[in-house]
């Protein structure tokens, strides 16, 4: 069948989402730019995706993030043969699927880009998870390059002055860490813009996924998962705050024409924990089915969620703080406030757990928080088990049934 | 009104008839290697035994784990809201459901119209299931239908430990060389399985009135251990095994 002969239904082309070509051709150009330093010569560091990046940015250093490439590796479900991998170098399969994967992918350059390029340096902050530290040692033995870890205390319930101090004597080191390793100073006021830039990135960002709290949704959770990649890896730079000024607009111009995300929308749900990247798809189509979109997630606003902690006059003052309180670093009480504002924010009728079987930060305490919001708000909370990565761990019917029949529960509420 | 549910399980497919209200009887077949086969072949036996011309039926609900491959149905609708239903036709008081099929078992609040309030089903493992009754049961070479009196004759439940069926299989061969009654056996497995179902039961809540559907409500140990262990009084109906069906049945009746 040629182009031309493919039967397009105009309602689908309607709803898809037009920057999602510019997305991939920035992400396309991102990683190419990283695979070929050796005509650059730029360096290039590994970091962990809550990590601060603004500082590599300033000292023109590449971040890449295996976080991303293990949503990369998951989303091309190529997850399986990578974690056994890794399996038969002796990982245990609990360990955490991107963890496999990365340790995996790193000795047979395989996945969907034929691996990441070498590192030059390892930046490890453990705000998203414990797991981190050893991962990233690993790595740092594999490749035989330096390792800077950032440890930010976890916030049950405030910030005080003790962790305070802790933590941003700690940027003092990671920034003589950066200038030993490159070579050169660190230009403060470049850090101070980057500061700004980031924090417009993360505003935007907040804004786009803002949009959702329109009836019906201009996009969904799943959506958000595909336009996250950039507020993660390329945070601080011009190219984020330009690209999500124009996923805005074309959000907000969406809303003026009554596009929405799933058609006919009845159910709006909130998202929590990673996506099950293997399968994005089949979950969007199984919850539109059902006139369910999923309207806003704990995940993708975990890039946007300390904002308030942070000040464009004093980034690097502020980055302490900034960088401790985020979702996965919170107590559960803290956790299911955010959740509760999220639920009330975005007009949600229900809450989807994915328990994953990778991230156990994300997963723990999961059934407190369920607790929590079916006696605040008197609605059921949907639990599915699976994993991000690891689609040995996603059971379809067993799933399949527990949506269907959570839709039966809030269909007969409404 | 004439309508039909089917309940097409893992282990076995149930279907029952309802006719205005009134239960007028149901049918349990294995299901095979064939859902689909197995939904037709039950609603046919059904109809057959009681005489009911296939066009004088009004609706079919579907539900189970094969619902969506009983192609003459009318609609799917899932166990989980069909045993509520089910529940609620049998005695409208009962407040929790917990229902124990071949490959999962599930935990249903419901509200005084027999709606369902909260669920939770257990994870993606055959302990605490029909199945792991039936591995058991193979292992100890006894008929799975004397399952439930035997552990009733037990002095001192073993204990199973292992919460992976293929492990407290081998965890059962061992006691068995070590010599342990087989009464005390399957007393533990039945144990084992109470405190793995009621582990679950009690992140939905328990309220009374309790009852048990499914297949393995049949098993009068395993009630037993629930009841003994959850400190509560679990009704069984008679119907127990078909309760999904007729709780499919009776949703057909109400339109689409």
């Amino acid at each position: 069948m040629t182009e031309d002969q493919k039967v397009v239904d105009p309602e689908k082309e309607r709803r898809k989402i037009k920057c999602v070509k510019k997305m991939k051709d920035i992400m396309t150009t991102y990683y190419i730019e990283a695979k070929t330093t050796e005509q650059s010569g730029k360096k290039i560091a590994w970091i962990t995706s809550g990590g601060p990046v603004e500082p590599l940015i300033a000292m023109d250093v590449i971040p890449v993030y295996p976080e991303n490439h293990g949503a990369m590796i998951g989303a091309s479900k190529m997850g399986v043969d990578l974690c056994e991998k890794a399996e038969e170098m002796g990982y245990a399969s609990d360990l955490c699927s991107y963890a496999r994967a990365d340790i995996a992918c790193a000795t047979v350059n395989g996945g969907p880009i034929g691996g990441l390029p070498r590192p030059d340096m390892l930046v490890c902050c453990n705000n998203i998870c414990g797991t981190v530290l050893k991962w990233y040692e690993v790595q740092a033995r594999y490749f035989d390059v330096p390792l800077f870890i950032l440890d930010t205390p976890i916030s049950h319930t405030d910030f005080n002055d003790e962790a305070r101090r802790y933590v941003r004597r700690q940027f003092d080191e990671y920034i003589d860490f950066l200038e030993e390793h490159c070579g050169r100073k660190l230009d403060h006021d470049r850090l101070a813009e980057i500061g700004r830039l980031s924090i417009a990135g993360q505003k935007l960002w907040q804004a786009v996924l803002d949009t959702t709290r329109h009836k019906p949704a201009p996009m969904s959770a799943f959506d958000a998962f595909f336009h996250l990649a950039l507020i993660v890896t390329l945070r601080g730079t011009q190219t984020v705050v330009d690209y999500y000024t124009e996923l805005l607009a074309e959000m907000e111009n969406r809303i003026a024409q009554g596009i929405s995300a799933v058609p006919d929308e009845k159910i709006r749900l909130l998202w929590d924990n990673l996506p099950v990247w293997f399968r994005t798809k089949w979950l969007s189509e199984k919850f539109a089915s059902h006139g369910a979109c999923l309207v806003a997630d704990t995940y993708t606003s975990a890039w946007c969620s300390s904002l308030k902690y942070l000040d464009e006059n004093d980034f690097l003052g502020s980055m302490a703080e900034g960088y401790s309180r985020i979702y996965l670093n919170i107590g559960v009480d803290a956790m299911a406030a955010e959740v509760l504002r999220m639920i009330d924010h975005y007009d949600a009728d229900g809450l989807v757990m994915h328990s994953n079987r990778s991230c156990k930060p994300y997963s723990l305490g999961q059934y407190d928080i369920q607790k929590i919001v079916q006696a605040e708000k008197r609605i059921p909370a949907l639990m599915i088990e699976a994993d991000m990565t690891d689609a040995r761990n996603f059971a379809e019917s067993q799933i399949e049934t527990r949506i269907d029949a959570y839709m039966e529960v809030l269909k007969a509420k409404l | 009104m004439l309508t039909v549910g089917i309940d097409v399980g893992s282990i076995s497919a149930k279907a029952a008839v309802i006719q205005d209200g009134e239960l007028l009887g149901g049918k349990v077949i294995l299901t095979g290697y064939n859902a689909r086969n197995a939904g037709k072949n039950v609603y046919d036996k059904l109809l057959a035994d009681h005489n009911i011309d296939p066009a004088m039926v009004d609706r079919v609900v579907a539900t189970g784990y094969g619902r969506k491959s009983v192609e003459f149905a009318d609609k799917a609708i899932t166990e989980i809201t069909c045993h509520a239903a089910g529940a609620h036709f049998q005695d409208p008081s009962v407040r929790s459901v917990i229902d124990i099929g071949g490959q999962d078992s599930k935990a249903i609040s419901l509200d005084s119209a027999g709606r369902v309030n909260d669920f939770a089903m257990n994870d993606k493992c055959a302990a605490g299931t029909g199945r792991f009754l039936e591995v058991m049961a193979r292992a100890l070479e006894v008929d799975l239908d004397v399952f439930g009196e035997m552990s009733l004759k037990a002095d001192a439940p073993a204990a199973i430990s292992s919460l992976c069926t293929v492990f407290a299989e081998s965890e059962v061969i061992s006691l068995l060389a070590r010599g342990e009654k087989r009464e005390n056996i399957i007393a533990g497995i039945h144990e084992s399985i109470g405190s793995r179902v009621l582990a679950m039961a009690k992140r939905v809540g328990v309220a009374e009135p309790v009852m048990m559907t499914g297949g393995v409500a049949k098993n009068i140990g395993v009630v037993k251990a629930l009841e003994s262990r959850a400190g509560v009084v679990i009704e069984v109906s008679p119907n127990a095994q078909i309760n999904g069906a007729i709780g499919a049945a009776l949703l057909a009746a109400n339109g689409p």
